[in-house]
């Protein structure tokens, strides 16, 4: 015999998501309070993989600070190595060669492309979807393998110098990149788009799910992927030109949509522009030194300083501040995932649990950035 | 008339007494106003030292100028026994123009009213800067622990903290 279910909708009921959940990718915790399938209200629970970086830039010199910044955000050490690195060199008044400025641009740049194609991957098989995740892996390994030809790792990069980079890069990597460029510029329209990207599967289930308004992005104060998706036309790279960015010709990706279908879209276009500046500065490459004169101890006027690079997922932001000792006095680092998550509650109040996940793979999170 | 001539006419009106004046931030005492400083060298254009009662009113200003609130952090000034509290403010495309928002309040008595009425990101940036300070944002909604374990009893960025 069977009993009648009547739903009540004065009743709900607290489902935990994380802090250990193959949706979440890392220890994000996420208290959800469902009605039915519907959520009534998520509520982001942070902190699970805190390791206190800001006390520690504060124990240890300038110099000793480096191989901290690439253990936040580990898919983008290097946009991490390359903030930390322009703060200091503003405070200090530290000179970067040109040569070392372009070899920053082409490692960041490689950098980047391997962290959406990582993004891409896991969103994907979020989805449901575990082919793509072979194809992204198969070209990610090529970039890593390159930048661990310079820089001597394979994921948390400790590469920059205050007043250029570590090492120089060699013929073989010169000539690694351009075939990598060849071979993603092949691949990209055939294995990304066709399979997946023009994929009805995809668009039904990211299409329209997850609206952020531009002022929702503004208000929360969202950049990167997730403002240009809202139509946003926000990049500090562009906005607020830093390194030798001013002397390449890329496009900022903007799409209006504001869905997690705009997101997606921006990242995969932004692989392509990524691909256009390595290849505009590989042509101009310069000679010269990769380091710059630099004194051994550091002690920055005392002052209030702050910098801002583009990381794959928005403005990285650090605010430094010297007391003209050797040691940071005070360093706050602003990273772009904690802002754009903390819009998360807000969007997902009444979507249903399965699309509150689609939405949340499309703001491409990473928890040891957000958590710090 | 810039957007950055613009905004410092704007909060200049919340200090009418001081004077108007240009240069470098300087750590030494000065007085609640706005200063212009350089971009290339301190990465934001305005420099505006504000009593802890006016964060609000030169939130509710910067929002309604077009910007959006980057983050809110501390600072120890333990020999001169003060907390400080920034507000970092950017503008999202556009012009750009970064404005740094800090106000000072004694160590002791770490009390400044929340501006998450007025943008919803100070939510989880005050929360962290109480987590590390101890700085007690009134009328904040959720003012809880949010890096740090929920009955953690000590605020690690204090400089006389000691595990």
């Amino acid at each position: 015999m069977t009993v009648p279910i009547h739903l009540r909708h004065d009743e709900t009921f607290v489902l935990n998501l994380g802090p250990q959940h193959p949706a979440t990718h890392g220890v994000l915790r996420v208290k959800l309070t469902m009605d039915g399938e519907y959520i009534v209200k998520a509520e982001p629970v942070l902190g699970y993989i805190h390791r206190m970086h800001e006390k520690l830039a504060e124990a240890g010199t300038f110099a000793q600070f480096m191989p901290n910044t690439a253990r936040m955000d580990y898919l983008h050490a290097l946009a991490f190595n390359h903030g930390w690195a322009l703060v200091v060199e503003k405070a200090a008044g530290i000179e970067v060669p040109e040569r070392a400025e372009y070899i920053r641009v082409i490692t960041v740049e490689l950098n980047r492309i391997a962290s959406h194609l990582l993004w891409w991957a896991a969103f994907l098989l979020d989805l449901g979807g575990f082919t793509p995740l072979l194809y992204a892996f198969d070209d990610r390994e090529k970039v890593i393998d390159l930048l661990e030809r310079v820089t001597g790792s394979r994921l948390t990069y400790c590469y920059m110098r205050f007043g250029g980079v570590y090492n120089d890069i060699d013929d073989e990597f010169i000539a690694g990149t351009r075939d990598f460029i060849k071979r993603l510029r092949g691949r990209m329209p055939s294995l990304y788009h066709d399979l997946v990207t023009h994929n009805i599967i995809l668009i039904k289930r990211i299409k329209d799910i997850g609206i952020i308004t531009p002022e929702q992005c503004r208000r929360y104060g969202a950049t990167g992927p997730v403002a240009r998706g809202s139509g946003i036309n926000y990049d500090v790279r562009k906005n607020e030109p830093y390194s030798v960015y001013p002397e390449f010709d890329f496009d900022v990706p903007v799409f209006d949509e504001c869905d997690s279908m705009a997101r997606y879209m921006v990242r995969m276009h932004e692989m392509e522009q990524s691909l256009r500046i390595i290849e505009q500065a590989l042509d101009k490459l310069p000679d010269g030194p990769v380091m710059g004169k630099a004194p051994k101890v550091l002690k920055p006027e005392a002052g209030y300083y702050y910098s801002a690079v583009e990381t794959a997922r928005g403005s990285l932001g650090h605010r430094l501040i010297c007391d003209g000792g050797k040691n940071p006095y005070k360093l706050k680092l602003r990273s772009p995932t904690f802002s754009n998550l903390s819009l998360y509650g807000e969007v997902a109040e009444g979507m249903l649990l399965a699309d509150a996940l689609a939405f949340m793979g499309s703001l491409d999170l990473v928890i040891p950035e957000i958590d710090r | 008339m810039n957007m950055l001539e613009k905004t410092q006419a704007a909060l200049a009106e919340l200090f009418p007494q001081a004077e108007a004046g240009e240069g470098a931030t300087e750590a030494a005492a000065r007085q609640p106003g706005v200063l212009r400083t350089d971009p290339a060298r301190h990465g934001s254009h305005l420099d505006v030292l504000c009593g802890p009662d006016q964060v609000v009113a030169v939130a509710r200003i910067m929002d309604r100028e077009g910007y959006f609130l980057e983050a809110v952090s501390g600072v120890d000034w333990l020999e001169k026994q003060q907390l400080e509290i920034i507000y970092d403010y950017n503008r999202l495309g556009g012009e750009h123009c970064r404005v740094m928002v800090r106000t000072q309040v004694p160590r002791s008595e770490a009390v400044v009213p929340t501006v998450s009425a007025v943008f919803p990101a100070a939510d989880w940036h005050e929360r962290e800067t109480y987590d590390f300070y101890g700085v007690h944002f009134q009328d904040h909604p959720n003012l809880i622990r949010i890096l740090l374990p929920e009955d953690a009893d000590f605020h690690p960025l204090l400089k006389d903290f000691t595990p």
